[in-house]
């Protein structure tokens, strides 16, 4: 939490108001008990009618002061903490955009994404319950005190006692059951987890007929949850009881000290009710303090999460620029001895990857699930950072350019086909802010992805829903790569991207982008031999190295892993075909 | 309003068998309730006893207190007891709802499953449960000892002294008014901060979900203008919700400062006139504190009770949901298929106004390798969930083994099938638990002849603790072809005659992806088997090629025969290899 206590600095005059209000309201209630005692022990004992409703005025006025107070001080305190949830939200929000892949790997999206949201709400309430109540609920406990000690120092010893006792109590049930509860949400999570399960693999538990054992396993969860949940429960039944017990065996010993007081003349009978109304102040703001607690500690939680977060550095920074960019002869691309580890990782992904490739080139990459394929294409961009060894484009090191220059160079069709929200053009204009009319179609018809648009009632205007759900899996994949395309770009990576299309869309496809992109240097990762064969170089990756570089005809005379791709793939005379 | 009464219905129906708890529960409050308002008025008489100095009697005050010890011990223990039954009464209750649900979730029809987002009968059988529960609980504790509380006060208070009673009665309905009618405002404001909040998660689950192609059209500028946007919107309408829903405690507060004063003035005149006694007045202020809290409490019990009803109506309608429909009287159990299969003339839609599959025939012998094609989204998988019947047929016949299907018993039929989908389905128990889903008993020789028979041995093996690894949720530490080769064990360990295959299209590696075809091809000798084909082998290893297009099946054949026709398939074949 300290560390986020910065984004209260543009606040600070709220964040002291409100508390400060709080405070002078609380100054009011104090004072009530004393006021009634004076209207017991002077107005009723002097039969003094104008004193009682003078009195009563005060008490009203009083009344009305503490009410303006309070309100000023939640006004305060709200604004202070909404402003500091604002200006979290869009620090996180920024810092999150600067994150390099690395970072995100390790985080996780649904990770970052609970904390922007439920965890910076959690914190934002945080902060306004403490300025409204965190110092209030002591004061009053102090204040009660001084007030105690004012009016009857011996008296005030059962209010010594009984107060830490009574905090001892409700701390010592909160302590208690607060890690209870924990065991409750796991049993929660533990249920969910089941039915979510059930859910999901519906058809295989049919299929299995194995409907009463997962009935039988549901239900022993649903057991155990509950009798955790009975456990809890009998113990914070207790708190009641407890402080009503503790409170009232005070006021016992009040009447009984405060009567002998009284008899000695010491005290009067409007202070004694004056002190059994402060002992009952007392366990109303430790009552409330006790819930606040459980707040603050959850905001606490969600500050350090927030806080983890703000630790995470991106690792990828932008380069001080390159003068002249294209050297001529320079190939387009170039690996020297390059190697890659993930994060938390032991083994290298790639190791020692060493090849060119010119301008123009298609360059198709193959290989199995974590051979390295799309790691070695995120190395273009700068998506990840070599570990060892430099990776070159257009003859300087992508280090070297600024990190906006250089993936301008770049379109990328990732494996995940993601659309956003907003008309077809915005999509599209992703990529190229002033795309034209004509440059739009363009890329479209190139992606196969013509007829789609035309088939919308708005064409170009027509909304995509969240994540393009109104989408085919198909269609997305061809949006997303005609995004990539409208910004021309010198290369363009098609990362296992057209695995939703069918082989006759795919090979349409590849064919117009060969055809219509002559300086245009292609990668295609793809798990499909069919959907490379085609290509000028064909990159076969084999456990994070290289196992081949050459022409479809090439390979499979001398790469053993190319052969055993083809062949579970395509039957023989399709393999011959092209050899 | 009818709907509440039934769901109250419901509801008490629910809580029939915890009755005695109930009732328990209920004395207990009124036990409890009553002595917690008789408190005050002992306090009260024993503050009468001690006037000034010198007129104090102590042998009153003693004999008062020792009373008030008695009262405060068995009040506390009233109140505790209350809590126990109340306790027991909502958790067993609603453990009972949950498994209810979850069983229900067993038996209803697949074509309400697949029409709903797992989220919302998530919800339904989780959220819904919990919140009605807290409710419940809510409900039970506050309700009864609020509504007591409010009575006895009453009743007290009019006992001692009408009038000063008259002051407290008038004053406290306008502390209710006051918190309903911020309650009110608020109410709108609430909704619309959360619709904002809406707009804002959505927009940060687009960006930062998404954040690899954010960063690869460098969109990120963009992206924290439109979220500024919308972040000043939340904060002017989390600033105006969060204020004013804060208004009600302090003003509710005043209210009950109000009754408190009127309450000491009046009862000050009336003391000092000699009505009642200094001590009745401190009780009657004790009572002004405690009459306006169970007001402001059960108006926010009301609330937190709708919204209970509400999660149990929506309960209640997913367990009354009609179940799949249940074995006919006089129904075969097939015990052993010969691996023949007929469709006869079969329709079927999933909704009746888009016709799908329609005067479907296909004859297929036993052992006979039957390929499905066709482009992404043809329909495929309503092939499958017609063989299985998880969907059944509209018209038409399908016949096993001479038997019409909807003369079997789902379950002997469904135990004909050997099914591995594409998408894999684990549970989160160990390896060994989900080779031996569908057959418990089974020993461990059967399993790992059976993962060995699925090519799955080696990799279990090399995991660290091998056959009792625990899968983690949705089988995160395995690779997804692995995945595929635990699912065919699955199937391995029981073989039935016929089988159901899903091949995978991508993601797989080579190595485990041959490891997967040769699993199939073992599995295959001499079963029947639906293969829904992507690979080119395959397919023109199959004695009959259904190809697919649109929900509908628009040729059938072998793969010559196919090409001979030159249809839709033949332009499939060519297109892949151009």
């Amino acid at each position: 939490m300290k560390k986020l206590i910065r984004y209260l600095n543009d606040y600070k005059k709220e964040s002291i108001i409100g508390p400060l209000f709080k405070l002078l309201e609380a100054c009011f209630e104090l004072i009530v008990p004393l006021i009634m005692a004076d209207i017991i022990d002077i107005g009723i004992k002097n039969r003094d009618l104008p004193y009682i409703l003078r009195m009563g005025g005060i008490l009203v006025l009083f009344g009305v002061l503490g009410l303006v107070c309070s309100l000023t001080a939640q006004y305060f305190a709200a604004k202070a903490a909404v402003g500091f949830g604002t200006a979290l939200r869009r620090d996180l929000f920024k810092h999150i955009g600067e994150l390099s892949y690395a970072e995100i790997d390790v985080a996780g999206n649904s990770t970052l994404i609970t904390r922007m949201t439920s965890d910076i709400n959690q914190a934002q309430s945080g902060v306004n319950l403490v300025l409204r109540l965190f110092l209030r609920s002591p004061f009053i406990v102090a204040g009660a005190l001084v007030m105690a000690f004012a009016i009857s120092i011996r008296v005030s010893v059962i209010f010594v006692i009984a107060v830490p006792l009574l905090s001892i109590v409700i701390y010592g049930i909160m302590m208690i059951t607060i890690p209870l509860y924990r065991r409750v949400q796991k049993g929660l999570d533990k249920v969910l987890l089941t039915t979510r399960e059930n859910l999901a693999g519906i058809r295989v538990v049919r299929a299995f007929r194995t409907q009463k054992a997962e009935k039988e396993q549901f239900g022993e969860e649903s057991e155990s949850l509950m009798k955790v949940q009975l456990l809890v429960g009998r113990i914070s039944a207790l708190l009641n009881p407890a402080t009503y017990v503790i409170v009232n065996i005070a006021i016992i010993f009040i009447i009984w000290v405060g009567g002998r007081e009284v008899y000695e003349g010491a005290l009067t009978q409007g202070e004694v009710i004056a002190l059994v109304n402060y002992m009952s102040q007392i366990l109303i703001a430790l009552v409330a303090l006790s819930n606040l607690i459980i707040t603050f500690t959850k905001a606490l939680a969600s500050a350090g999460r927030i806080n983890e977060v703000f630790a995470l550095k991106a690792s990828v920074r932008s380069g001080a620029g390159v003068r002249n960019s294209a050297k001529e002869d320079a190939p387009k691309v170039q690996f020297k001895h390059v190697s890659f580890v993930y994060k938390g990782d032991k083994s290298a992904v790639l190791s020692d990857i060493d090849l060119t490739v010119n301008k123009g080139e298609t360059v198709g990459i193959i290989g199995g699930t974590g051979s390295g394929k799309s790691t070695f294409v995120n190395l273009l961009p700068r998506f990840y950072d070599a570990a060892e060894g430099e990776v070159l484009i257009d003859g300087a090191d992508v280090k070297d350019y600024e990190l906006n220059v250089l993936r301008q160079k770049f379109g990328i069709v990732p494996q995940k086909a993601a659309l956003f929200h907003g008309t077809i053009r915005e999509n599209l204009q992703y990529g190229k802010e002033d795309a034209t009319e004509e440059e739009i179609w363009q890329a479209l018809r190139i992606a196969q992805a013509e007829e789609i648009v035309q088939n919308k009632q708005n064409e170009l205007d027509e909304m995509i829903s969240e994540g393009g759900k109104n989408l085919s899996g198909g269609q997305r994949q061809r949006l997303t790569i005609a995004r990539a395309l409208v910004r021309k770009p010198e290369i363009l990576i098609l990362d296992d991207s057209a695995s939703a299309l069918d082989y006759a869309t795919d090979a349409r496809l590849r064919r117009a982008i060969a055809e219509s992109t002559d300086d245009m240097t292609v990668f295609i990762v793809s798990q499909r031999a069919s959907s490379i064969m085609q290509a000028d170089k064909i990159i076969v990756f084999d456990n994070g190295r290289i196992a081949g570089i050459g022409t479809h005809r090439q390979l499979l005379r001398d790469c053993r892993v190319y052969q055993e791709i083809c062949s579970s793939q395509l039957s023989r005379e399709e393999v011959a075909r092209h050899a | 309003m009818r709907r509440q009464e039934n769901t109250t219905k419901k509801i008490l129906y629910l809580i029939k068998p915890y009755m005695h708890l109930v009732i328990l529960s209920f004395v207990f409050a009124i036990i409890s309730s009553a002595l917690t308002l008789y408190a005050p008025i002992l306090i009260g008489e024993g503050v009468d006893l001690i006037l000034a100095k010198g007129q104090v009697d102590f042998g009153g005050i003693l004999t008062i207190l020792k009373r008030l010890a008695v009262i405060i011990a068995i009040t506390s223990v009233g109140q505790w007891l209350m809590n126990l039954c109340n306790n027991t009464i909502t958790y067993r209750v609603v453990k009972d709802v949950r498994t209810k649900a979850f069983s229900h979730l067993q038996k209803l029809p697949l074509k309400y499953i697949d029409s709903r987002q797992y989220g919302d009968t998530i919800s339904r059988v989780i959220t819904d449960v919990d919140q009605f529960s807290d409710g419940l609980l809510m409900g039970f504790s506050q309700l009864f000892t609020g509504g007591v509380t409010i009575a006895g006060t009453l009743v007290f208070m009019l006992a001692i002294n009408v009038k000063i009673s008259l002051v407290v009665i008038l004053i406290t309905p306008v502390s209710l008014f006051v918190a309903s009618f911020i309650a009110k405002k608020t109410y709108t404001m609430f909704k619309k901060q959360s619709e904002v909040r809406a707009q804002m998660t959505s927009l940060v689950d687009e960006m930062v979900g998404n954040q690899k192609v954010v960063q690869a059209f460098g969109y990120q500028k963009k992206a924290l203008e439109r979220f500024d946007v919308i972040n000043k919107d939340l904060q002017k309408c989390s600033l105006r919700a969060i204020f004013f829903s804060s208004i009600t405690n302090p003003s509710t507060r005043f209210v009950n400062g109000l009754v408190y004063t009127g309450v000491g003035i009046v009862g000050a005149v009336s003391a000092m006139r000699g009505a009642i006694s200094v001590g009745q007045l401190s009780c009657f202020l004790s009572y002004a504190n405690q009459y306006t809290k169970p007001f402001n409490e059960i108006s926010s019990v009301v609330t937190e009770l709708q919204n209970a009803f509400a999660c149990a109506k929506r309960v209640f309608d997913f367990i009354e949901e009609e179940p799949e429909a249940s074995d006919g009287e006089g129904s075969v159990s097939l015990e052993e298929a010969d691996g023949s299969l007929a469709l006869n003339q079969v329709s079927f839609s999933y909704n009746p106004e888009v016709k799908l599959l329609q005067n479907l025939n296909l004859k297929v012998k036993p052992g006979q390798k039957i390929a499905i094609v066709g482009p992404t989204g043809c329909g495929k998988t309503t092939l499958i969930n017609l063989l299985m019947r998880f969907y059944d047929i509209d018209e038409g016949q399908i016949v096993v083994s001479d038997y019409d299907v909807m003369k079997l018993t789902k379950d002997s039929l469904r135990s004909n099938y050997g099914m591995v989908l594409q998408e894999t389905w684990l549970k989160s128990c160990s390896i060994a638990d989900n080779i031996a889903y569908g057959k418990p008993n089974a020993a461990r020789e059967d399993i790992e002849r059976a993962a060995k028979a699925a090519h799955a041995h080696e990799f279990i093996s090399r995991m660290k603790d091998g056959y009792d690894t625990i899968i983690s949720e949705e089988g995160g530490n395995l690779s997804q072809g692995q995945k595929q080769l635990l699912c065919i064990a699955r199937v391995m360990l029981e073989l039935p005659p016929m089988l159901i295959l899903d091949e995978a299209t991508s993601s797989i590696d080579t190595r485990t992806e041959i490891k997967i075809q040769e699993a199939f091809h073992c599995m295959m000798e001499g079963r029947t088997s639906f293969i829904v084909a992507h690979r080119l082998s395959t397919i023109k290893e199959a004695d009959i090629i259904l190809v697919m297009k649109d929900g509908n099946i628009i040729e059938q054949g072998n793969h010559e025969e196919l090409l001979e026709q030159n249809g839709f398939y033949a332009q499939l074949y060519q297109s892949q290899f151009a």
